[in-house]
């Protein structure tokens, strides 16, 4: 077999085999808040000399790590994954192990903060229960009724394609906690959940759309959506959101999925 | 302390975790506890897929699959494990798919397949398509299908309940398992959880290396909970180094990669692993393949400026190919490279992967206290268990595997036990060392910080003990391990508080990170041979007249409270496979 020289004179391949780092001093503004020492939040600044390559959650962790032990955030994959660092960075929700410090002008100071519109515990931490329960509450799993075929159900590639996209979620709250909507009233189901029941109504295997779309008929489901695409853009992982919303609309209308 | 009452108790909410749940939530009373939510556990950062010998697209059966895994584990492999491995994934693959698991498919709507490191059609004659895949996520279909199921079957959950001990009690001279300690994050408090059988399925040890894999949570909490309290480890020293992690950081890109075609280039363009794997070539055993890279990189053919990595080659294949069966991982080439993929390769090294050792049990999840003695009530499963199916070198797409089939077993086990068995009575003061352990931590006024010491340990682990070792090396670890527990004792943290204290947290994690690379060390430096994951550079070949044996590592407390580790050795299970050598 011939072994081709690979093409060397990538710029971007240059770049990301650069092995020396370039170290620049951010500044990093995090809303602080620990009931156990005040019922106020504030915003703490901290410098750091950081390779502008590395991730936020980086950042996070060597303040942690170097400055101060308090700061609290939840993490586990670190790199977009496991859905447990969702935060307002700059104001806009990401995942912190997702977002590099290069790619959010690192000139100015960086701003921190929780999640909004679901209770803070501590720092970057909250209370993700509601959001949980929101998610069980549209039966997020397989109905199907009749007997279980021996082997595998059938469902063509086609089938398998039209609800692709909501299988990829890592209910990390991104986008319920981008909604303006969620934000006002907690009681509103929120994105995440949408997109979990659409995973299932469009699931060529599922028995259990009616039931589903009924409780998204709800005065707190679907129709509160005001289509502001926050959650589109907040969604690390590319969902697109509020259509998968329209989807769900467009099927309680006119009952076809 | 609050004390809690359950029939069954599982610790872990990854895949294993909660296949078991599904299955003993159905048949007893069961509390899950997770130190993160379910969703978040490692098992969703699986992408490749599930082995099991379906035979959707071309010939296959179980028996050729437990072939691969044996002489993929060399040898080391339980054969008895490896058949119920490899017979039972047919049925797992499709419980999965009915539970609703969205896998990819063929043109005839059933479940498509592809190619996998070490998996061969035939005893060797060439790759097979055995790996049940969904595009390059196939574990985190898994853990939101299982995840989903829990809530359809009322699962109950203690999340971000990190369990610190396990208490076994002496009952008429039979040691038995009566409950687990857990520190609840949020509020700082201690929680008894009294049970009749429990579970542990808390997943892998990689956190001690420093170029990983594994994610920040992976510190072994289980299988150091178990040795603390006299269990033994198996096969510690046999740890897994993926070929392709992301250069520097140890992201995996799956080996689904090359299934689908990727290749494997040093600086020249050369495709060198057709030097030391001319039959499967790209897609041999993890470990060999491992080594060739390293091989490359000592040899001056590696790429970049250091000469330190070498590249994945997805260039020839089509775009539409890359985006639909592997866009994640082309994802994260782009995210923390900068890199298309389209156009230019992907700078790759060895990642800490996977841990084959851990707490022994036979094939029901049943833990052993020894060679042969049952701990009744104790079960383990997943990555923190050593059943043995993987041996010295686990085959890709058997760990989602493993999950599914010895979950589900430990499950079954674990419920059926509790339904007859009564409760132990819990030890006066059960939660007392927890609560010592936590409070020394909060209090100390010691000079040193986990962050130094975990960096020292990371550090130590990756420059001694990785994919080349040798008696100077582990050596080495050893002595350096022994100073940083030393040091250890002397920690302390800056959050006193009760509420969310992650800084006590990870203080509590490196302490299991300390205690278990010893082992691991202690373990490879007394395997004088080289198999599968293991490989001293001081004795090259495998030494089945010796060594053909799992490795048992027990703590031991002398009198005077001086720690040792003590080996002993197990004897391999055989059926019909004679070892052979081992050429891919």
């Amino acid at each position: 077999m011939s072994t081709p020289t690979l093409d060397k004179n990538s710029a971007a391949l240059d770049a990301a085999e650069d092995g020396a780092s370039h170290l620049i001093n951010v500044t990093f503004r995090i809303r602080r808040f620990n009931p156990e020492i005040s019922e106020d939040a504030s915003w703490e600044d901290f410098q750091l000399e950081i390779d502008p390559k590395e991730r936020v959650l980086d950042a996070l962790h060597k303040i942690k790590w170097d400055q101060d032990g308090s700061l609290t955030f939840r993490r586990s994959c670190a790199h977009g994954i496991c859905g447990s660092d969702a935060m307002r960075i700059n104001g806009r929700n990401r995942l912190a192990c997702k977002t590099l410090i290069k790619d959010i002008n690192p000139e100015k100071p960086i701003t921190v903060e929780a999640i909004k519109g679901l209770t803070v515990l501590k720092d970057l931490v909250v209370d993700m229960e509601p959001f949980f329960q929101a998610y069980r509450d549209v039966m997020p799993f397989l109905i199907t009724t009749g007997n279980e075929p021996t082997r595998e159900r059938r469902q063509s590639a086609e089938d398998r394609e039209r609800f692709d996209d909501t299988t990829k979620c890592i209910l990390c709250a991104a986008c319920t906690s981008s909604c303006p909507v969620f934000w006002n009233d907690g009681q509103y189901f929120g994105p995440a959940a949408i997109v979990n029941a659409h995973r299932f109504i469009f699931d060529s295997r599922d028995e259990g759309g009616e039931q589903r779309l009924e409780i998204l008929n709800d005065k707190d489901g679907v129709w509160r959506c005001r289509t502001t695409f926050n959650c589109t853009d907040a969604c690390p992982r590319g969902i697109e959101v509020t259509k998968a919303i329209q989807e769900v609309k467009r099927a309680l209308i006119t009952r076809r999925f | 302390m609050k004390i809690h009452k359950y029939d069954t108790v599982i610790v872990g909410a990854g895949g294993a975790g909660m296949r078991a749940a599904i299955e003993s939530t159905k048949r007893s009373r069961t509390a899950v506890l997770t130190k993160l939510y379910p969703t978040r556990s490692h098992t969703g950062a699986a992408q490749g897929g599930m082995a099991a010998a379906l035979a959707n697209v071309e010939e296959d059966n179980w028996e050729w699959h437990t072939f691969d895994t044996i002489k993929g584990g060399d040898y080391l492999v339980d054969q008895d494990a490896a058949e119920i491995l490899a017979k039972e994934a047919i049925d797992s693959v499709l419980d999965l798919e009915k539970m609703g698991l969205p896998f990819n498919r063929t043109p005839d709507g059933t479940i498509d397949q592809r190619r996998f490191g070490g998996h061969s059609r035939n005893h060797g004659e060439a790759p097979v398509r055995r790996s049940c895949y969904a595009s390059d996520r196939t574990g985190h279909m898994i853990l939101q299908t299982l995840y989903q199921n829990c809530v359809k079957e009322g699962v109950e959950f203690f999340n971000e309940f990190y369990v610190l001990d396990l208490l076994l009690q002496d009952v008429d001279g039979v040691k038995k398992s009566a409950g687990v300690v857990a520190y609840e994050l949020a509020t700082g408090e201690i929680h008894v959880f009294q049970a009749k059988a429990i579970i542990f399925a808390s997943g892998g040890t990689g956190k001690f290396f420093k170029v990983t894999s594994n994610a920040h949570t992976l510190t072994g909490d289980g299988q150091a909970a178990a040795y603390r309290r006299g269990l033994p480890l198996e096969d510690m020293e046999f740890f897994q180094f993926h070929p392709t992690g992301i250069w520097r950081m140890g992201i995996l890109l799956t080996e689904g990669a090359r299934g689908e075609g990727g290749i494997l280039r040093n600086k020249d363009g050369e495709r060198f692993m057709e030097k030391y794997a001319p039959v499967m070539k790209d897609l041999a055993s993890r470990d060999v393949v491992s080594r060739s890279i390293y091989t490359e990189i000592r040899e001056g053919r590696g790429c970049g400026p250091e000469g330190d990595h070498v590249y994945l080659d997805l260039t020839h294949l089509p775009p539409e190919q890359l985006d639909a069966k592997l866009p994640d991982i082309t994802e994260f080439a782009r995210t923390y490279l900068g890199i298309e993929p389209y156009t230019d390769p992907i700078p790759i090294q060895p990642t800490a992967h996977y841990a084959m050792g851990g707490i022994p049990t036979n094939v029901e999840g049943e833990v052993l206290a020894d060679n042969t003695t049952v701990v009744p009530g104790l079960y383990a499963a997943g990555e923190v268990a050593c059943v043995s199916v993987h041996g010295a070198n686990r085959l890709g797409t058997n760990s989602l595997l493993d999950i599914n089939v010895f979950g589900r077993r430990a499950g079954i086990a674990a419920a059926e036990y509790s339904a007859d068995a009564d409760f132990v009575e819990l030890p006066e003061d059960p939660a007392q060392q927890v609560v010592d352990q936590v409070e020394r931590l909060r209090n100390s006024t010691g000079t040193e910080r986990v962050t130094e010491i975990r960096k020292e340990l990371q550090e130590c682990m990756d420059a001694n003990v990785m994919v080349f070792r040798t008696e100077q090396t582990i050596k080495t670890a050893v002595e350096k391990i022994g100073e940083l527990r030393e040091r250890y004792r002397n920690v302390s943290i800056q959050d006193k508080g009760k509420r969310f204290n992650t800084d006590l947290l990870e203080a509590i994690e490196l302490g299991n990170l300390l205690d278990l690379a010893e082992v691991m060390a202690v373990s490879a430096l007394a395997r004088k041979e080289s198999r599968g994951g293991h490989y001293r550079e001081d004795y090259p070949n495998r030494d089945d007249v010796n060594f053909m044996r799992h490795t048992m590592a027990y703590r031991e407390v002398g009198a005077d409270g001086t720690e040792s580790i003590r080996l002993d050795y197990k004897p391999v299970v055989q059926t019909r496979y004679q070892p052979m050598e081992r050429k891919y």
